[in-house]
């Protein structure tokens, strides 16, 4: 029963984790763009609820949704402006971009809101629970984990039942031939980016709800949002669920078999996978 | 002229591509290029797509000057191309390629583009394959979709690079009578091809190239037998044979 609980938090913690990871899938299938300051951007997201709740005195749910239109604008903005300036044959020009984004941010926010560790709350929920197979389940892990199927199922319904998606799509397949059919890759990348911030502005929610959070802790949410997308495959929606999952049971089952190896054993279990399947589980042909 | 270049030329290094290229094309005309493997045939649609930035001259659009206006703009303004190695977005459907075409392509969101679609489709032979991910046809149904895509955008002027290749002499004589329809419908047509008799029995005018340069332009059979084209396109020599 002890290995089929840790199983269970597995699960849902690999929720968490598909929920950083869909916005860098996301961007990575449309545009080739690996955004290093993903983890930073989720962090920042955090920072900004947080004000929201204490300086407005708004419930948290509330500054969440208040918040998920700014982010949308705040993402189309940055890419409209900045980073389709970057992108073309030179990989390393969006690299060098994101990383500096990442170290402005991280520095941004030690001096606005210091080195503090914070946490969002949602009072009473948070100790909640309820029985799931016999076993005495948290109610936000288990909320987590529904929000992250249901984001990923919008995503999918997105990309494969509209005409944005047919766009998204075909930009993906090629920048130069989707111009001769009129559409202007631009704005469709614009697009992609202001999607992938509301996405990562829920998983900000999340991420600030189940764990303390300071100014540092960016590219650990990278790593794990990046192991997720390679376990799942690259560009693959559901396959970052399934990577999120196989990177969420790893690390309860290397915790539970010492809390120090936690980490480590979700590290182990993304490097077989780069070892044993490099292009993950549901690669993009 | 609803298409003119003027002195446009292009080189990648010492390769020239196009040299001062001068070419009018009539409202409603069919034009035929052809030329050797080499001759810049379809660089020209490129430069005229924006594909290419030429070194020098003017390309211009219905009286509009549009050297510098992006390639998506020019679908806008009425070009349709095919390309000679298609290229299709893979991981879309037949039918989603042409979607994507006909709702951003000349009229942003057009309400019948579904019933377009379909009629495109059906005229082009793919409706069977409607539903078949792109990345999945045969060469011949690529090149058709190639086509049919360009169609889809509802241009005024349609480029068309080497679609009869490989087609039987029945897939041949069909596609001819649709292009020749699709020219009384008041489409122009520039069509570069290899296979000359598909070309022959619709173009009214025809140019040839070499090297990057226009040797020959005008009535498709005086032009076919110009000597200098005998020499350059066909290998034959006039004064040698006499």
């Amino acid at each position: 029963m002890d290995y089929l609980n840790t199983i269970v938090q597995g699960v849902l913690l690999g929720g968490l984790y598909a929920l950083y990871a869909a916005g860098l899938s996301l961007i990575f299938g449309v545009m080739r763009l690996i955004n290093l300051a993903h983890g930073d951007l989720i962090v920042l997201a955090a920072f900004v609820l947080l004000a929201m709740v204490s300086a407005l005195g708004l419930p948290l749910p509330v500054a969440l949704l208040i918040l998920l239109p700014f982010a949308f604008a705040l993402g189309w903005g940055l890419q409209r402006f900045l980073l389709n300036r970057t992108l073309g044959d030179d990989i390393l020009l969006p690299l060098l971009v994101t990383f500096g984004l990442q170290i402005l941010i991280q520095n941004g926010l030690l001096v606005a809101f210091s080195a503090d560790s914070r946490k969002l709350s949602l009072g009473a929920l948070e100790t909640q629970s309820v029985n799931l197979l016999g076993l005495s389940v948290g109610l936000v892990p288990l909320i987590t984990f529904a929000v992250a199927v249901v984001v990923l199922g919008a995503l999918s319904y997105i990309f494969y039942g509209t005409g944005l998606g047919r766009r998204l799509r075909a930009t993906s397949d090629s920048t130069e031939v989707v111009q001769l059919m009129g559409v202007n890759p631009r704005v469709i990348f614009a697009i992609a980016m202001g999607i992938s911030f509301v996405v990562l502005t829920i998983a900000a929610f999340f991420m600030g709800v189940r764990s303390n959070f300071d100014p540092s802790v960016g590219p650990a949410r990278l790593l794990y949002a990046f192991e997720a997308v390679v376990i799942g495959g690259l560009g693959s929606l559901w396959g970052t669920l399934a990577g999120g999952i196989i990177l969420g049971v790893a690390q309860a089952i290397g915790a539970r078999i010492n809390p120090e190896w936690q980490i480590l054993a979700g590290h182990l279990v993304f490097l077989v996978f780069i070892i044993v399947r490099p292009r993950g589980l549901f690669p993009k042909q | 002229m609803i298409l003119r270049l003027a002195g446009v030329s292009k080189r990648f290094g010492a390769v020239v591509v196009a040299d001062k290229i001068d070419l009018d094309v009539a409202r409603g005309e069919a034009l035929g290029i052809i030329g050797a493997n080499g001759a810049g045939k379809s660089s020209l649609f490129n430069l005229i797509t924006g594909v290419v930035t030429p070194d020098a001259g003017t390309v211009s659009l219905g009286g509009r000057d549009v050297t510098k206006v992006s390639l998506r703009n020019r679908c806008v303004a009425g070009i349709g191309r095919s390309f000679q190695i298609p290229r299709p977005f893979e991981s879309l459907t037949v039918f989603e390629n042409l979607l994507v075409a006909s709702e951003y392509g000349r009229e942003h969101g057009h309400r019948g583009a579904n019933e377009l679609c379909g009629s495109i489709l059906e005229r082009t032979g793919l409706a069977a394959q409607a539903n078949t991910l792109a990345g999945k046809l045969t060469l011949l149904n690529r090149k058709r979709l190639e086509m049919a895509r360009a169609l889809a955008t509802q241009p005024d002027i349609v480029l068309l690079d080497e679609i009869a290749g490989g087609l039987t002499e029945a897939e041949c004589h069909e596609l001819v009578a649709f292009i020749r329809q699709l020219n009384q419908e008041g489409v122009t047509i520039v069509w570069i091809e290899h296979v000359v008799h598909a070309l022959l029995s619709v173009v009214s005018r025809l140019v040839v190239l070499e090297f990057g340069r226009k040797i020959a332009d005008g009535e498709p059979h005086a032009v076919m037998n110009d000597p200098e084209v005998r020499r350059s396109y066909l290998g034959i020599d006039d004064e040698v044979a006499a």
